[in-house]
């Protein structure tokens, strides 16, 4: 085995001149490794002046392998550039073989397929426009085909298969349950220090509890929540229908007369709508836990006193729309989880580039549904 | 198709492996010649890929050495390991290309990491290496646009980038038509005469052994070991070992029948 340094002294040329004829001797081993040498050597030696005629002596070679033969032919066409008659000259047995393998019509084919390159702003500008719309038809595509589905499964509901339900019911509910709580506890105890600072410099600690309690149920709760279980479960989701249909699993599935939404899509979807309000009514519930670490220890107010403020701002109104906009949160995240996961077309990179897509969709129909629900909820109310 | 020669290049000596309890082999020994075609055949399950794993240092075995050049690449450090890992090229079953990059760019990789190459030279070595393949022009296209053949080829391609001097190849032929199977053994033939390089395939088709192996190695699941070695043509005409032969007879019903299907 011959390490990297010992490459340089594994080779020697020589040269030899009659009147216009260079002759050059190679002796050695030649290989990817002092590629660089020898070529630059020989390139030399050629260079220094006109030749009428170059032979490349091959008697002394030991080694050579494809890449040095491949340089050794670059140097003749180099050679040939400034019309010099180049010759190999005593080729070994292994160098008539390595020869016989490098097609040259191979060396000068032009690519099937040109490198993309760069379209200028405008056309980029059309494409990002375009990928939008198809974007959005897909969605929609998506929504009705899930829609056909649940319907489906709810009026055949043998259909369904409830171990599947459960599986991601403990996946994307039970197995969050400490990093939900542990965050809304944190959100609870921030808002509750947040307005102490303010409140009390007009005496009004007293409404500390319900500033915690009212926005963890109305806003926060839900959205933290949905916001975790989107980094969780939606990732998982497309990270997971990606990845199977790389394996073909999903062709299988359909030559198989399954119906992949409504074989992988429904569970996760309907599994997501059960669990993600228990988890959103857990998550109010840490926050005003965490509410009450400031409320008791900083405001002076007693476990019961703070726990009735909590209660008396929320309403039973507050608490049902809550859930409901818990149920859609978790509906827009499994849809689009699997629906970007559907997209994948081959390759690890397709599937990290769709469950980042699932994330980030996913977060923004949240704000987006939220945003429509404060408004309707304005009206209704 | 005997060699002339037979310098042992890899020495395999009493390789045990095991999964927990399950022992896969025990004490494996055999050498591979430099220049030669060895390919180590056995019903599924005996371990074939598991030999190929720790001869390419991908697993540890349980017991054993694998000599490459002389030194233990088993025992071996890091630095040894690399430069053994440069020596070789290996083609995996599912040819195991990089998807998200161009022919050219899983070519180029290896070449990038370990030489000191220009692109212009890096370009014509993958121009030159698609040519030996047989997929010359195809630099830019991505494996997902290949038929398995041609991603086997350009696995080969990959495997040969710099130049090793032992090529490993699991399940070669698996997968693929009759017709492509040919061919690509045809290429690996003329591969092995042009360049000198040392070949160990891993298979359980028999259809191509007698017409590429110089060498074949038996595995067998219950002996735990190697049953028979030696040239193929001699072990499928001349073992008294029943289970060899019952291991020709059931893949090779009829060399006639073969000649016609397959050609050649
Ligand atoms: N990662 C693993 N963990 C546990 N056991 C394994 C593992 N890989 C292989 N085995 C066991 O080792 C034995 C040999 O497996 P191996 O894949 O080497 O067989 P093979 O000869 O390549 O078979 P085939 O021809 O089907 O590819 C089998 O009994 C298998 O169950
Ligand atoms: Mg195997």
């Amino acid at each position: 085995m011959h390490s990297e340094k010992d490459w340089s002294k594994l080779y020697k040329i020589s040269s030899e001149k009659k009147d216009s004829h260079l002759f050059v001797y190679l002796t050695g081993d030649f290989g990817l490794k002092n590629l660089n040498l020898f070529t630059n050597d020989i390139r030399k030696l050629i260079d220094k002046k006109k030749f009428q005629q170059i032979s490349i002596d091959f008697s002394g070679i030991s080694f050579l392998d494809s890449a040095a033969a491949l340089a050794l032919i670059q140097l003749k066409n180099y050679a040939g550039a400034k019309n010099t008659l180049w010759s190999f000259v005593n080729l070994t047995e292994e160098a008539k073989g390595i020869f016989s393998v490098i097609h040259e019509q191979a060396l000068i084919k032009r690519p099937f397929k040109p490198k993309t390159a760069s379209d200028n702003f405008l056309i980029q500008l059309g494409d990002a426009f375009l990928h939008l719309v198809r974007d959005f038809i897909n969605v929609v595509e998506f929504v009705g085909d899930l829609l056909f589905a649940i319907f489906y499964t709810i009026t055949h509901p043998q259909s369904l298969r409830m171990k599947d339900i459960l599986f991601y019911m403990k996946r994307a509910g039970v197995d969050g349950l400490p990093i939900v709580g542990l965050i809304s506890a944190l959100i609870g105890l921030i808002i509750a220090f947040m307005s102490f600072l303010q409140l009390k410099q007009v005496g009004a600690n007293i409404y500390v509890p319900s500033l915690v309690s009212f926005a963890m149920v109305k806003e926060l709760g839900p959205i933290m929540t949905a916001i975790l279980v989107a980094g969780r479960s939606g990732s998982a989701f497309a990270a997971e229908i990606g990845t199977m249909v790389v394996n073909e699993e999903v062709d299988a599935l359909k030559t198989m007369g399954f119906d992949p939404v409504r074989f992988l899509a429904v569970p996760k979807v309907l599994a997501s709508m059960m669990v993600v309000p228990i988890l959103t009514i857990y998550a109010d519930f840490f926050g005003v836990l965490g509410g009450m670490i400031v409320g008791v220890t900083g405001l002076d107010l007693t476990v019961n006193t703070y726990l009735t403020q909590s209660i008396k701002t929320i309403t039973v109104f507050d608490i049902v729309t809550s859930l409901i906009k818990a149920a859609v949160f978790a509906a827009l995240i499994a849809g689009i989880g699997c629906q970007r996961g559907f997209q994948v077309r081959s390759g690890a990179q397709d599937v990290g580039k769709y469950t980042t897509s699932a994330v980030v969709s996913a977060i923004f129909l949240i704000v987006v549904a939220d945003s429509i629900f404060a408004v309707t909820l304005y009206y209704i109310r | 198709m005997p060699l002339p020669e037979n310098k042992p290049i890899i020495v395999v000596e009493n390789l045990s492996a095991r999964f927990g309890s399950n022992i896969v082999f025990e004490g494996v020994s055999f050498q591979v010649n430099k220049g030669e075609i060895l390919v180590v055949v056995g019903e599924s399950g005996c371990g074939k890929s598991t030999l190929l794993k720790i001869m390419i240092g991908l697993q540890k075995p349980f017991s054993g050495k694998v000599l490459f050049r002389g030194t233990d690449i088993i025992s071996a450090g890091e630095d040894e390991i690399n430069n053994y890992r440069q020596n070789i090229g290996v083609l995996f079953q599912s040819s195991a290309l990089f998807s998200s990059m161009r022919l050219s760019e899983n070519i180029a990789l290896p070449l990038q990491e370990y030489t000191d190459l220009d692109s212009a030279m890096i370009n014509m070595i993958i121009k030159m290496k698609l040519g030996m393949v047989n997929l010359a022009g195809y630099e830019n296209h991505y494996p997902a646009e290949l038929s398995g053949g041609m991603k086997k080829r350009a696995g080969i391609a990959r495997a040969m980038a710099l130049d090793p001097t032992v090529l490993f190849f699991d399940e070669l032929s698996a997968g693929l038509d009759p017709v492509t199977a040919v061919e690509l053994d045809d290429l690996i033939i003329k591969t092995n005469e042009a360049l000198g390089t040392t070949m160990v395939i891993v298979t359980h088709e028999l259809e191509s052994i007698c017409k590429i192996a110089h060498r074949v190695v038996m595995l067998d699941k219950t002996a735990k070991g190697i049953i028979a070695e030696g040239d193929p043509q001699e072990l499928k005409e001349k073992s008294t070992d029943p289970r060899v032969r019952s291991f020709f007879l059931r893949q090779l019903p009829d060399a006639d029948y073969r000649d016609g299907a397959y050609g050649k």
